[in-house]
């Protein structure tokens, strides 16, 4: 197979061996497990259990809100013990939405529903939902929600499907075992991506440092007697497991600056999202584990399949411990990864690898001895995006944001190979996060700014609208008024006098009269006394004599005037 | 020469009309400097700037009746975008006109409020609910923190708080150490 090589990009020592020849271990079930409702990326997922319910392993326990969103499953079974704010692994150590889990150890399945048919006779649309329901998202790091991916959208086709079994960042091994160990479920699972996308084309892509797992596959391929699925040996060489890095390196076509591998005919999924559509589709079981390299300053590397919401501090303690009481455990791999603010944190739908650095993870640059840029250039010669890192840092640094625009700061993968390469030891991944951040804030506070403005503008137009009104509206009483003064006198009551010539007085004396009639009209004709019998008028007249008694019982003073008059 | 005059005259005649005609249909509605300089505004409308809201600050900023640095919730960023677009020099906030602050958002302290409704007056954006003799509470995704709603309140029940910001709003920070320039000042003695 022709192979294209992709600008840039760094070979960094792997630091592999210590893990990626031990068999993994299951992880035991921990006395607590801590679920993020938001693993993924879209809208977070939707509580729909209660504190205290109890709950089976593979039952859902909140459901995806919005198209680009994942549902999240009990990794096993026990009870519901709280849903609120818990430490994340999220580089700001700050507490997201979560739901905790006490298990019972029993680790009950649900019952599972196999929809007890093949795959290959299933409309693409059914294997979406059925990923969907299963929570599954890109296990690589990204964690894009899988089904998402599987849809190109109408009018668009899925030439060639890339399966990323490259896993080029020093330290990791988890693709690795996963690889060696179960190399027909990932088949199985690429074969049922295939179908969902009618992909003419099928190629995994292993970097040449596996070489048992790359063995493992083609034998199951030969098992199997599949030939229509090939498998890509890539030159090792950072960041070749890149999605864009891995597509030229196996296709030699370029995805376009702002766009999608979807746009060239191309989609790119990891081993293990393979892996755990397989477990989907064919045996109902929705992603509840995960398989995670622990690695680093511990007694015993290794790699562990782990249930989704397991604390890393249990993790570190079962591969015999934290050695040097590091402070520092990276989530991720030296180059992209971040450094946990708290060992208390749950390993994710995406967490791939945990780093205990005791100041000996030999990748990393110091930090501590940042120097000025001398303008060397490394940094623009392994850029793999070949965009001007150096540019950058200094419109960065100098908060020059539209400009830095300019210079397609949106491209950057955050690879770490300008941060490898530099000789004074700056940050410049940090530099660049810190600039996408500020420009995204600016955006949101255009946003709100506009908002407040057209609110104000309506508010302003409102008032001037009921200033109008109001004004209006006095103007046509006054108006009524002044009509009304001028006839009133002349029509009503002749006998006003008209000598003073004081319509308003006129005015006020005609409007008395017109009371005084109407009341008089009111008074002596009831409406309700006409043609009434004589026993009727009997008990009225009765009638008004209780009542006449009353008054003067109860109110003497009135009842005598009454009777005065 | 009568060639001269009649082509001068014919041009005269077609420009003057062309100009005519330009007059109105490309006439621009209102005066642009002020939508840009309005634009770049954070849109408070909280009145710090000594005018009544940022329209007429912008409005006055386009005649040249005020400085760029009035405006204590756009901050620095905001005087060096105005700055930039009148092509002036960025100079610091001016501190009679207020501190830069984090935003804020009002709160009322539902317990408190005797639903007087002198808020939903004060408020420049609408964004209190509530009517006379019922309790009033804000719309906090539409609250500007302009502080309006303060002064009005006769029980003194709204509370300014900082926005919290969420999770997928935290930004990373600056990398310490940047302008760590590693100058070493020799003693005057020692460079003679």
């Amino acid at each position: 197979m022709k192979l294209f090589s992709f600008f840039g990009g760094i070979k960094v020592p792997s630091y592999k061996e210590s893990t990626c020849d031990l068999p993994s271990q299951r992880a035991p079930i921990p006395s607590r497990l801590i679920l993020p409702l938001h693993q993924h990326i879209g809208s977070s997922a939707e509580v729909v259990v209660q504190p205290g319910e109890k709950v089976l392993k593979g039952q859902l326990i909140a459901r995806a809100t919005e198209y680009v969103s994942a549902t999240l499953h009990a990794p096993t079974s026990g009870t519901v013990v709280s849903i609120d704010d818990q430490v994340v692994p999220h580089p700001s150590g700050m507490r997201a939405p979560c739901i905790v889990i006490e298990p019972d150890f029993q680790d009950t399945w649900a019952p599972r529903e196999t929809h007890g048919q093949d795959f290959r006779t299933m409309a693409p649309s059914a294997l979406r939902n059925l990923i969907r329901e299963a929570g599954i998202v890109g296990l690589g790091g990204a964690g894009f929600p899988t089904y998402v991916k599987l849809n190109p959208g109408p009018g668009k086709l899925i030439d060639t499907l890339i399966i990323n079994g490259a896993e080029c960042e020093p330290y990791i091994t988890c693709d690795d075992r996963l690889m060696q160990e179960r190399p027909h479920d990932i088949i199985e699972g690429v074969k049922i991506i295939r179908h969902a996308v009618q992909a003419k084309n099928c190629i995994i892509a292993i970097e040449d440092n596996k070489p048992q797992a790359i063995a493992a596959l083609q034998q199951a391929l030969a098992e199997q007697n599949i030939s229509d699925i090939s498998i890509a040996i890539v030159p090792t060489r950072y960041p070749a497991g890149g999605e864009k890095q891995l597509i030229y390196t196996v296709t030699g076509l370029e995805v376009p600056a702002n766009g999608l591998p979807l746009h060239v005919g191309v989609l790119c999924q990891n081993v293990a999202t393979a892996a755990a559509v397989y477990y989907a589709v064919n045996r109902g079981e929705p992603l509840v584990s995960r398989y995670v390299t622990i690695t680093g300053d511990v007694a015993q590397p290794r790699n562990l399949q782990v249930l989704i919401g397991t604390l890393v501090e249990d993790l570190v303690e079962f591969c015999g411990g934290n050695l040097r009481n590091s402070q520092r455990i990276i989530m991720g791999g030296p180059m992209m990864g971040f450094a946990l603010h708290d060992s208390q944190v749950p390993i994710i739908k995406t967490s791939n690898c945990i780093i205990v650095d005791a100041g000996n993870v030999a990748v990393l640059p110091p930090r501590d001895r940042t120097m000025p840029c001398i303008r060397c250039g490394s940094c623009v010669e392994v850029c793999p995006v070949k965009l001007l890192p150096q540019q950058m840092y200094w419109l960065s640094k100098a908060e020059e944001f539209d400009k830095v625009q300019n210079y397609n700061l949106f491209d950057c993968i955050e690879c770490g190979c300008c941060d490898y390469v530099c000789p004074s030891n700056i940050p410049l991944v940090q530099v660049y996060r810190f600039a996408k951040g500020q420009i995204w804030k600016r955006e949101r506070d255009k946003q709100k700014a506009d908002q407040a403005r057209e609110r104000h503008d309506f508010r302003q137009s409102r008032l001037e609208r009921e200033k109008a009104e109001k004004e209006a509206k006095r103007l046509s009483k006054a108006a009524i008024d002044a009509v009304k003064n001028q006839t009133a006198p002349a029509a009503e009551t002749p006998s006003a006098p008209n000598d003073g010539g004081d319509v308003k007085q006129a005015a006020i004396l005609a409007a008395l009269e017109r009371a005084k009639a109407k009341k008089n009209q009111q008074q002596y004709q009831p409406r309700n006394t006409d043609n009434l019998t004589s026993e009727q008028q009997q008990a009225i007249v009765e009638a008004d004599q209780r009542r006449a008694k009353i008054k003067a019982v109860t109110d003497p003073v009135n009842s005598s005037e009454n009777s005065q008059e | 020469m009568l060639t001269a005059i009649l082509v001068l005259s014919a041009l005269a005649t077609v420009f003057g009309l062309l100009l005519g005609f330009a007059a109105v249909f490309f006439k621009v509605e209102g005066d642009p400097l002020v939508e840009k300089i309005d634009k770049l505004l954070p849109q408070t409308q909280c009145g710090q700037c000594g005018f009544a809201g940022c329209r007429p600050y912008a409005q006055a900023m386009a005649n040249g009746e005020a400085e760029i640095n009035q405006c204590p919730p756009g901050g620095e960023p905001t005087i060096q975008a105005l700055a930039d677009l009148l092509g002036v020099q960025p100079k610091p906030l001016n501190p009679e006109n207020g501190a830069e602050k984090p935003t804020m958002v009002a709160v009322i302290d539902e317990n408190n409020c005797i639903g007087c409704t002198l808020c939903i007056q004060a408020c420049p954006v609408d964004a209190i609910l509530g009517a006379a003799k019922h309790m009033h509470t804000i719309i906090a995704s539409e609250c500007t923190g302009c502080e309006l709603c303060l002064p009005p309140c006769p029980v003194d029940c709204i509370d300014m708080v900082p926005v919290a910001v969420p999770i997928e709003q935290w930004q990373w920070p600056v990398p310490q150490g940047l302008d760590a320039i590693p100058v070493v000042v020799k003693p005057f003695e020692a460079r003679a």
